[in-house]
């Protein structure tokens, strides 16, 4: 196990070094320069030369790339182009407890929603909560997230007055501020989710009660709830959690929109608002960290995959 | 759903096997059972046909601005107008041409590339292998839509550079589907035959391995065809997508957002036609699955 987790530790920090030179050679490679062409908007000719001089863009890229990512290894990821021009390491860190925050939820929201429709929808196949659960997954996956963000505001913010509309509140200001301002987002980012999940364990369910140990447990005159949920369930979470990583991905990838419809200033947001500010500082840090997220989320997959299934063995 | 059985029934003589029902009625009967699929399939004529057909369906010019502003949806306009005085329903019906092309045109792109590199991927193994699959492993790690968000930053917006920027971020997807098909296939014996009357690896490669793959394939092309779709709408949505001047369903999402608390008609409606038209090709992906006889593909970002 020691062993697995090494290697597996290793590759993930593999990954994020090819990431990290890959985000960085990209920005530099593309046709048209969009260094030069951010540096435009400032001055002129002079005013460009003596930017590109102090931000070391004069030399070439091998330098750059070394120097950078020696920075990047320190934790300092540059400065935003724009205004005071604050350290990109600040802006993300400001964000990403929102966008954790907002993922988290969302992964909650989901799993209460998700887990209850998939087994009863496989204890009670073909019924009409069964068909149900099969429409509300087929829209969930169908769904925009964003838009469902919207209906979410119009309904419940603008008509209902229930719920604050946008923005976003820190858990240190008590939790109602902070569950108000995110339930919403949280709905919408988590949505597509649970509409996997929930899928995915109608499947698994009904393959899991279709087998040899389950008639055993029934024939034994075991109670139907224990059969289902101590001997069944488990077994049949291990494809779910083979797809956690995709599926933390879907959320990351949903917060990043869904933030911008809410006006949360999470990763999405930061990352959204300096690709249209062309602020490229900030764009590659946002990137860098959403990146480490997926990665290291994706290792937890791993692992807890060895946890939650013993037959499987990484050491050989 | 899945009792769908491509052999004959029951008899082995030449005259039943005659008899045996031409792929097209096979696939009639199929959607006859399938109201699903029937569906999708009806949903996604339309969709085509008001694309095509978008410039004469439409009651107005989709970019057409007078006073008659932010009016509910009445006779004069189905779905209401915007801001500007635009017909909502004008806009969308525009905006599904530029939907349906960006998803047809960057899953055409994406499994293009992606394909060829997990053929030749699976085909020779050793280092060929191990340098492209370390690339897709990479790419596989990361959600396609955030990937298309960072090209888009990086290429910039526009028509063009949206198509590419999704069809690279689904290489890895088919690239993976492909690979594994060709490791199975590479084993059989008409592979070894082939080989064996001096078949060319080019030959072998595209004309009898690919063809024999094409199934899982074709089902993950229309899956991703609605990712491509919804991805599209994100990227429009988001202020990265094909242009301000474009109606696509996505800008007319994000337009509208200011209004939507007195306009609920131009929040509804785009949304409506995303929903529909993806949901729509997930009936149809799931109907060839089934006809094909696929494995579920794990595909969900």
């Amino acid at each position: 196990m020691t062993g697995y987790l090494l290697r597996r530790s290793v590759g993930a920090i593999l990954v994020m070094w090819a990431v990290a030179t890959l985000v960085f050679f990209m920005l530099r490679a593309v046709p048209g320069d969009p260094i030069a062409a951010m540096l435009f908007d400032v001055g002129d000719a002079d005013a460009i030369a003596a930017l590109k001089a102090k931000l070391g863009l004069d030399q070439p890229v091998y330098v750059q790339y070394v120097k950078w990512f020696l920075l990047v290894l320190q934790g300092d990821l540059g400065n935003s182009i724009y205004g005071s021009r604050i350290e990109v390491s600040r802006i993300v860190m400001e964000a990403l407890p929102r966008t954790l925050s907002l993922a988290s939820l969302a992964f909650v929201i989901a799993i209460v929603i998700a887990v209850p429709a998939g087994l009863i929808s496989a204890i009670r196949k073909h019924s009409a909560l069964d068909n149900m659960v099969t429409v509300f997954a087929f829209l969930g996956l169908a769904m925009p997230d964003f838009w469902l963000g919207i209906m979410l505001i119009i309904i419940f913010a603008a008509n209902l007055h229930w719920l604050p509309a946008i923005g976003y509140a820190p858990l240190s200001q008590g939790f109602w501020p902070w569950f108000s301002h995110l339930i919403l987002p949280a709905i919408a980012v988590g949505t597509p989710f649970a509409a996997i999940i929930a899928r995915m364990i109608r499947s698994s369910m009904l393959e899991v009660l279709n087998s040899d140990y389950i008639n055993v447990a029934n024939a034994k005159g075991l109670k139907k709830l224990r059969v289902i949920l101590v001997h069944a369930f488990p077994n049949a979470l291990i494809p779910v959690v083979t797809v956690m990583g995709i599926a933390i991905a879907l959320l990351m990838a949903g917060a990043v929109v869904v933030e911008n419809v809410f006006a949360i200033k999470g990763l999405g947001r930061v990352l959204i608002e300096g690709i249209l500010n062309r602020d490229y500082p900030v764009v590659q840090g946002a990137i860098l960290v959403v990146s480490t997220i997926f990665v290291f989320a994706n290792l937890a997959v791993d692992v807890l995959y060895t946890v939650i299934d013993p037959r499987i063995r990484y050491d050989s | 759903m899945t009792d769908f059985v491509h052999s004959t029934p029951g008899g082995d003589s030449a005259r039943e096997d005659l008899q045996r029902p031409s792929a097209l009625r096979q696939w009639m009967s199929y959607m006859r059972r399938d109201k699903k699929a029937l569906f999708g399939l009806i949903v996604l004529g339309v969709l085509i046909f008001s694309a095509v057909f978008a410039h004469w369906l439409s009651p107005y010019d989709p970019n057409a601005m007078d006073f008659s502003m932010m009016l509910k949806p009445s006779l004069q306009h189905p779905l209401g107008t915007d801001d500007l005085g635009r017909d909502l329903l004008s806009r969308l019906l525009h905006g599904t041409q530029i939907s349906l092309f960006v998803g047809i045109s960057t899953v055409i792109l994406g499994m293009s590339a992606g394909v060829t590199l997990g053929v030749v991927a699976g085909y020779f193994g050793k280092w060929v292998d191990t340098i492209i699959m370390r690339y897709v492993d990479l790419q596989w790690a990361f959600p396609n839509f955030i990937i298309a968000v960072y090209l888009v930053a990086v290429f910039g917006t526009g028509l063009a550079n949206v198509i590419i920027a999704i069809s690279l971020a689904y290489i890895d997807d088919f690239a993976r589907v492909a690979r594994g098909m060709v490791l199975t296939i590479k084993q059989e014996q008409y592979i070894a035959a082939a080989h064996t009357l001096g078949a060319s690896d080019n030959r072998v490669m595209w004309r009898h391995i690919l063809p024999n793959a094409m199934a899982p394939i074709i089902v993950q092309a229309t899956v991703s065809v609605s990712y491509a779709i919804l991805a599209e709408a994100g990227l429009s949505f988001l202020g990265l997508g094909v242009g301000s001047d474009t109606p696509t369903w996505g800008l007319i999402l994000a337009d509208s957002r200011s209004f939507i608390s007195r306009a609920w008609w131009l929040g509804v409606f785009p949304g409506l036609f995303i929903m529909i038209t993806v949901l729509s090709i997930n009936f149809l992906g799931d109907a060839l699955r089934d006809m094909l006889d696929v494995r579920e593909v794990t595909d969900a970002h």
